[in-house]
């Protein structure tokens, strides 16, 4: 019964990871990257769930919803970072606390257009999959967090492989490191900059359909996921994709094994002690900075 | 001297008319509106709740005002957006009496908020409105306070009473309680236990969890290994989704002959709509289903008006839950008004715990410790719920009422595993 319970526990956990690494990638390409201080990616991952719950009232599976609408949020960064660039990085503010103040502001705006539109009600998508599960042997998968796993699994590995193995790719790690020498090579650090956070937002429309599939949300659930996120991607190395991975994967395996044998309360304390552990032993995280 | 004419004294007269009128006349403008000060959950995570309260409450206020006001007065509201958040509380009320020098109050939306202002407004002595706090005049006593919720006397210990009382009449031995780690859902399980102890029922094991939790599959593991006879559950609204969705994919133990209990949330609407027939079998509580036995006078009438404007206003599209309750609320406040024929809270208060008073939830009487002499809180259990369909739930027959008895509408299928299917 206990090795059951054990197995069915590390199994959610890593079911779990998924949502946790969807949400998290596109703070690693801002926050990681490009060290835009982005807290409200969360909310536009409500957004993204709200965008799926309004394709899938028309009876259109929401993962795929989700995904239809990655064009429109990659525009949308690539503007909002536009922004950010004429009102800060151009005028050497970007390090300070006015920039950080913008995006709390934009998710605040974000977060108020939400409920004018759609009000406060918690808000859900339906599809076949939902309330049903995968039994393999004595392990019981759900459909709802099955799905997000390999979303958060699969956008991993592709943003991975565009990070190390493309053009854009190779100039988004290279204006992480060294804008000046970009531009000696004859390459836009803002375009390499605005193309990385259209590609994060991108990632948000399908993490917010993942979210949805999960759970219920409402214009308020982005403030759940705010420190999670931004732990993951610390915890990771900053700008590491395979780092987010093994992270959110950790964060969910030990979350689920104390929510199982010890109790759920303790849950997100020892996921947090298991941050500042890591960070006191290896400051620059688990993978260290993407080379 | 000159002589006063008769011209001059009917002047005079007229004169001393109009000066020995004008202080009354003066007084009364100057009385201006009757002015109820609250805050309510516009935006956080209890907004739904609080909205279509809100919108309630804006419903009577209009009824009120149209049918000329309270002793001649227009009703008007001071009311503050407390997103949810305890801590805006206190400030807003401060704001509220000392600022804004309302004239009556209510009471936030919610025991959580409400906590953290009773001992202010016991302190200033102001009468007050709760709205669907739990428990907070039990240590009190304030003689000024009246709660809308039907929870009955000392709801703190005593509101989910009605759950242990079905399932000791069902003849359950063994529970679990699963609670969220928030105020509300915490007290509730905390009172839940008690009374299965006092009932002689063995709580095999209590699961609290972090609130916002979307995975319970491990809670729910542990569920089914303890095998008990049923489970107590006090939680939110997103993670009562999640724990019926939890359901449906892990299943539960067969030895389960009754689940739920405390479960916020699937009296809205939304998820009224959403979790459908995974509804089925889930024993709940409630305040107001579509029943035969639940037909008081006005409410039907209410609910009608209320559905109408409830997409308009984004807010709760049955109005089941909470609405009723704090249209009742006004209505107690407008039926004290006119038998003290005054805003005087303390000869309001007086009335109020001398009288019952009838409303759209029924007729209403308070105990001494400002709550319902008679809980009315109802226990039902959720029958053939079709997928997406809202309308099922405005005619009787897919929320069975089981206890109290009185209300009573059918019996509890059981086991669990097979009322679901």
């Amino acid at each position: 019964m206990t090795l059951n319970l054990a197995l069915n526990a590390i199994i959610s956990g890593l079911l779990l990871a998924g949502v946790y690494a969807i949400a998290s990638l596109g703070l690693t390409i801002t926050f990681g990257l490009l060290q835009i201080p982005n807290v409200a990616h969360p909310t536009f991952i409500v957004l993204g769930a709200y965008c799926a719950q309004l394709l899938n009232s028309f009876g259109l599976d929401p993962i795929i919803a989700g995904l239809l609408f990655t064009p429109l949020f990659y525009l949308g960064g690539v503007l909002l970072y536009q922004i950010y660039f004429q009102t800060f990085e151009r005028r050497g503010c970007s390090d300070t606390l006015q920039s950080f103040t913008f995006f709390f502001g934009v998710a605040l705006v974000l977060q108020v257009s939400l409920i004018l539109v759609a009000g406060v009600d918690l808000t859900s998508v339906n599809a076949p999959y939902i309330g049903k599960s995968l039994r393999i042997g004595p392990a019981t998968m759900p459909y709802r967090l099955v799905i997000p796993f390999v979303i958060g699994m699969t956008v991993g590995l592709g943003m991975w492989l565009m990070l190390m193995r493309t053009r854009a790719g190779l100039a988004l790690r290279a204006v992480a490191h060294d804008a000046n020498a970009l531009r000696i090579c004859g390459l836009s650090p803002t375009r390499a900059k605005a193309n990385g956070f259209g590609l994060a937002m991108a990632t948000a429309s399908l993490a917010g359909a993942a979210l949805i599939v999960v759970s219920p949300v409402d214009p308020f659930s982005g403030t759940q996921y705010i420190g999670r996120t931004f732990a993951i991607v610390v915890l990771a190395g900053m700008g590491s994709v395979p780092g987010t991975l093994v992270a959110a994967l950790a964060i969910g395996v030990v979350e689920s094994l104390v929510i199982t044998f010890v109790g759920a309360t303790w849950a997100p304390g020892v996921a947090f002690a298991a941050l500042l552990g890591t960070l006191a032993i290896r400051p620059s995280g688990l993978f260290g900075i993407a080379r | 001297m000159r002589p006063i004419t008769r011209r001059t004294f009917g002047k005079l007269a007229a004169a001393a008319s109009v000066t020995a009128a004008a202080p009354i006349r003066l007084a009364k403008s100057a009385e201006g509106p009757i002015r109820i000060g609250f805050s309510i959950a516009q935006t956080g995570n209890i907004a739904s709740g609080g909205k279509a309260g809100l919108a309630a409450l804006e419903l009577w206020r209009g009824d009120v005002n149209a049918a000329g006001g309270l002793v001649g007065r227009q009703v008007e509201f001071v009311v503050y957006d407390d997103q949810s958040q305890a801590s805006n509380v206190p400030g807003i009320y401060a704001k509220l009496m000392d600022i804004d020098k309302v004239d009556l109050l209510l009471l936030p939306y919610g025991t959580n908020l409400t906590a953290v202002v009773m001992p202010m407004v016991v302190q200033r002595n102001r009468f007050v409105i709760g709205q669907f706090e739990i428990g907070q005049n039990d240590k009190f006593g304030f003689d000024k306070f009246f709660e809308v919720a039907p929870w009955g006397p000392k709801p703190g210990a005593n509101w989910c009473r009605g759950y242990f009382d079905l399932a000791k009449r069902q003849g359950y031995k063994t529970l679990v309680v699963v609670n969220s780690d928030a105020e509300f859902s915490a007290n509730a399980a905390s009172a839940g236990a008690k009374i299965a102890e006092e009932y002689g029922m063995k709580v095999l094991s209590v699961q609290h969890y972090p609130p916002n939790t979307v995975d319970f599959s491990g809670i729910l593991r542990t569920v089914n290994a303890a095998a008990p006879d049923y489970v107590f559950v006090a939680s939110y609204p997103a993670e009562s989704a999640a724990l019926i969705r939890g359901i449906s994919e892990i299943g539960i133990a067969d030895s389960v002959q009754m689940f739920g209990g405390a479960m916020v949330g699937v009296q809205y609407a939304q998820q009224l709509a959403s979790l459908g027939s995974a509804l089925n079998g889930v024993t709940n509580y409630d305040t107001y289903v579509a029943a035969p036995t639940m037909n008081f006078p006005g409410v039907g009438e209410f609910l009608e008006r209320y559905q109408k404007g409830a997409e308009r206003d984004k807010v709760d599209a049955l109005g089941h839950f909470l609405p009723p309750f704090f249209y009742a609320g006004g209505q107690l406040i407008a039926a004290a008004v006119k038998a003290a024929g005054t805003v005087d809270e303390d000869k309001m208060a007086k009335w109020l715990h001398a009288n019952a008073t009838d409303t759209i939830v029924g007729p209403i009487k308070f105990g001494p410790d400002g709550n319902w002499v008679e809980s009315r809180i109802i226990w039902d259990q959720y029958r053939d719920v079709a997928d997406n369909n809202l309308d099922q739930f405005r005619k009787p027959g897919k929320q069975v009422i089981l206890q109290p008895e009185a209300l009573q509408t059918w019996k509890l299928a059981a086991p669990y595993s097979k009322a679901r299917n």
